[in-house]
């Protein structure tokens, strides 16, 4: 506790200092959140001249509307499926380079590379390499009897931009893992191989429990990442489709708002979004974390 | 229940570090065998190399008549207690206990009735179902102890258990090992710095320097009768008092002092000269002593240490509390109770082993 310390005796300066950080989050994050709650009980005539206040139309309309019920199971089936794809294969990668001691580092730098690539890059790269008519993978899936085509199959659309945003978050959760799984202590791997467990039992038995924390934290990670930082690359490959078979609650916010121009409702899809995810996170804290200390 | 034969091991590590260079120690069935030595002499790497957590570089390790060099730990049949317990902190004690019966397909009621058995002979039946973060640190150290046990195996191997206990439970716990160790008869091994732990717990001592074997001994040889000046200062509290010392014939000559030795020198010219702290005491004014300048005493109760010098070499005599001090004074010490290194090796000269060394050995009482 003996650290050097200097101390200020005015007492704005704290504020001053903290003040170019808190106006960034209040004009680009505060403020238009409480915008789109005010303009989710408004209605909003198409030249912008007047606005009505209609109360809870939006969301009563909203939850008995079929196609935003279609992009809540959607982005359910989504969220799920990105969330349990990275992560394993995060953890995957993980425990493969943590075996490795020489080259881990040269490993690591590589596997952390995708997280580097702008999500609208991301989502183009796959849709690339799953091209219909010039990619790659659909001429070897010819092959084995499937026909790819996520233009017209909603099937195929859903896995590539599973699989482009999961590509996209492996990098993220494998650091964590790495770093889970080299903070359990050698001792411990060595006590559990002298009391006669092997390397993948001491894995599921040692060093996945271990990682509980790892994995709760990043379970949320995952899913809030699912739920909002994906719409780059719906954008970038299916544009929602085929048939809003790839609109997820996120895109189809900027599809009724942005290009249906229907306001109101955009606002309150994104309220009930931000609603949503703050309800899982909830769930989790309350259910799952308490299963997780040990 | 199986003795241990190490012949010959070395570990090279990549680089050519040599962190243990040909070391043998053969170990008894149910003898406990205690490796000590200053951090980095080898002893935990002879250990983790014995346990199978480290590769043999050179040299053959037999346990039970086996070689098991290619032999993975957990067929090594050997249980190991680590310094930091390595507890499993996501099981419950009994889980902890019961992990390595279960990998080995131990049926139900066994694991049982074998961690019940270990949890009553360690005092920790109340806890079975506690984590490892809501236990103390000895009784932790208990866990670690009974994880041990209950896998019944041919040798535990000790890595300073008791390292990160206070010193009143260490001293408790080192009890504990002890009268485990006699009341099961399985062969242990025992790595620690404290010398003091060492001479407690050892039946045979193995004190390692720089990779290397100084001696093997029992306790009180080692302590009466110390291979070398290592030995010597390192066994012991207080150290050894090793000074600069020439005999000429049958007188040692101390700094400016002389003293005959009775027939005790074993060979001529200079020496370095050993003598324990207890066998140094204040001369009557009749007889040859050595001339003890004082310079701070530190009081143990049953005894008082005093430190000063002869002439300009460092000694500390250990007296008794009520013997009257002053800045002068005069300290003798009988002749065979002097031991003496020779001064390029450090080896200690031989032909005169103390009465001492040859005391009655102490039986073990169950």
């Amino acid at each position: 506790m003996d650290t050097k310390r200097t101390t200020f005796n005015n007492r704005l300066l704290p504020y001053l200092l903290l003040a170019p950080q808190l106006a960034i989050t209040l004009v680009f994050f505060i403020w238009p959140a409480a915008q789109a709650v005010k303009s989710s009980f408004e209605r909003e005539d198409p030249f912008g001249f007047s606005t009505v206040f209609v109360g809870l139309t939006h969301y009563r309309q909203l939850i008995e509307d079929p196609n935003y019920l279609d992009a809540l199971w959607r982005t359910a089936v989504f969220a799920v499926s990105v969330t349990i794809l990275s992560m394993m294969l995060g953890l995957a990668f993980a425990a493969a380079v943590n075996r490795v001691t020489r080259s881990a580092r040269i490993y690591t730098t590589l596997l952390v590379w995708p997280y580097a690539v702008a999500p609208v890059v991301a989502g183009v790269l796959w849709w690339f390499l799953f091209n219909t008519s010039t990619g790659l993978l659909p001429f070897f899936l010819e092959r084995v009897g499937i026909r790819w085509d996520h233009d017209l199959n909603g099937t195929h659309a859903m896995i590539l931009i599973i699989i482009a945003a999961a590509w996209k978050q492996i990098s993220y959760n494998f650091l964590f893992f790495l770093a889970g799984l080299q903070s359990v202590p050698q001792s411990l791997i060595e006590a559990a191989a002298i009391d006669g467990s092997g390397p993948v039992r001491r894995f599921f038995t040692i060093s996945l429990p271990l990682l509980s924390p790892t994995t709760f934290f990043l379970f949320i990670i995952n899913v809030n990442y699912t739920m909002f930082d994906t719409f780059p690359i719906v954008d970038a490959t299916t544009g929602g489709g085929p048939a809003q078979a790839t609109t997820t609650l996120v895109y189809k916010v900027y599809q009724d708002g942005y290009v249906g121009l229907n306001i109101g409702s955009s606002s309150a899809q994104s309220v009930l979004l931000m609603l949503i995810v703050m309800l899982l996170t909830f769930v989790q804290f309350r259910f799952v974390e308490r299963r997780v200390q040990y | 229940m199986a003795g241990i034969h190490i012949s010959e091991v070395s570990k090279v590590y990549t680089g050519g570090v040599k962190a243990v260079s040909s070391v043998s120690i053969d170990i008894a069935d149910g003898e406990f065998i205690v490796l000590v030595g200053p951090s980095g002499c080898g002893k935990s790497t002879l250990l983790r190399m014995v346990a199978g957590l480290e590769a043999i570089s050179a040299g053959e390790v037999k346990i039970a008549g086996r070689v098991v060099n290619e032999v993975e730990p957990a067929e090594r049949d050997i249980a190991m207690v680590f310094q930091n317990y390595a507890l499993y902190p996501h099981m419950t004690v009994y889980n902890n206990l019961a992990y390595g019966l279960k990998n080995r397909g131990t049926p139900k009621a066994e694991i049982d009735a074998r961690v019940a058995e270990a949890a009553r002979m360690l005092e920790i039946t109340q806890y079975l179902e506690r984590k490892p973060r809501a236990l103390s640190g000895g009784q932790r150290q208990r866990v670690a102890m009974g994880r041990a046990i209950v896998r019944k195996p041919a040798a535990f191997l000790f890595d300073e258990p008791l390292s990160n206990l206070d010193a009143k439970l260490r001293v408790s716990m080192r009890g504990e090992i002890k009268r485990l160790q006699r009341r099961l008869g399985t062969t242990s091994i025992y790595v620690t710095h404290d010398q003091l732990e060492a001479m407690t717990l050892a039946d045979r001592l193995v004190v390692l320097n720089g990779g290397e074997i100084e001696q093997i001994g029992a306790p009180l040889e080692v302590y009466h009768a110390p291979a070398s000046t290592f030995v010597a200062s390192f066994i012991g509290s207080p150290a050894m008092n090793l000074v600069r010392g020439e005999l000429h014939g049958d007188k040692l000559a101390i700094g400016p002092a002389m003293i005959s030795l009775n027939g005790f020198a074993p060979t001529s010219g200079a020496v370095t000269v050993g003598v324990r702290a207890e066998d140094l005491r204040i001369a009557r004014d009749d007889e040859e002593a050595l001339p003890f300048r004082l310079e701070y005493t530190e009081e143990l109760g049953a005894q008082r240490l005093i430190h000063g010098t002869v002439g300009d070499q460092q000694i500390t005599a250990a007296v008794s509390p009520e013997i009257a001090l002053s800045a002068e004074m005069r300290i003798a010490v009988d002749a065979k109770r002097l031991h003496f290194f020779s001064l390029d090796t450090g080896k200690r000269l031989p032909g005169n082993v103390p009465a001492e060394a040859k005391l009655a050995p102490v039986e073990p009482v169950l």
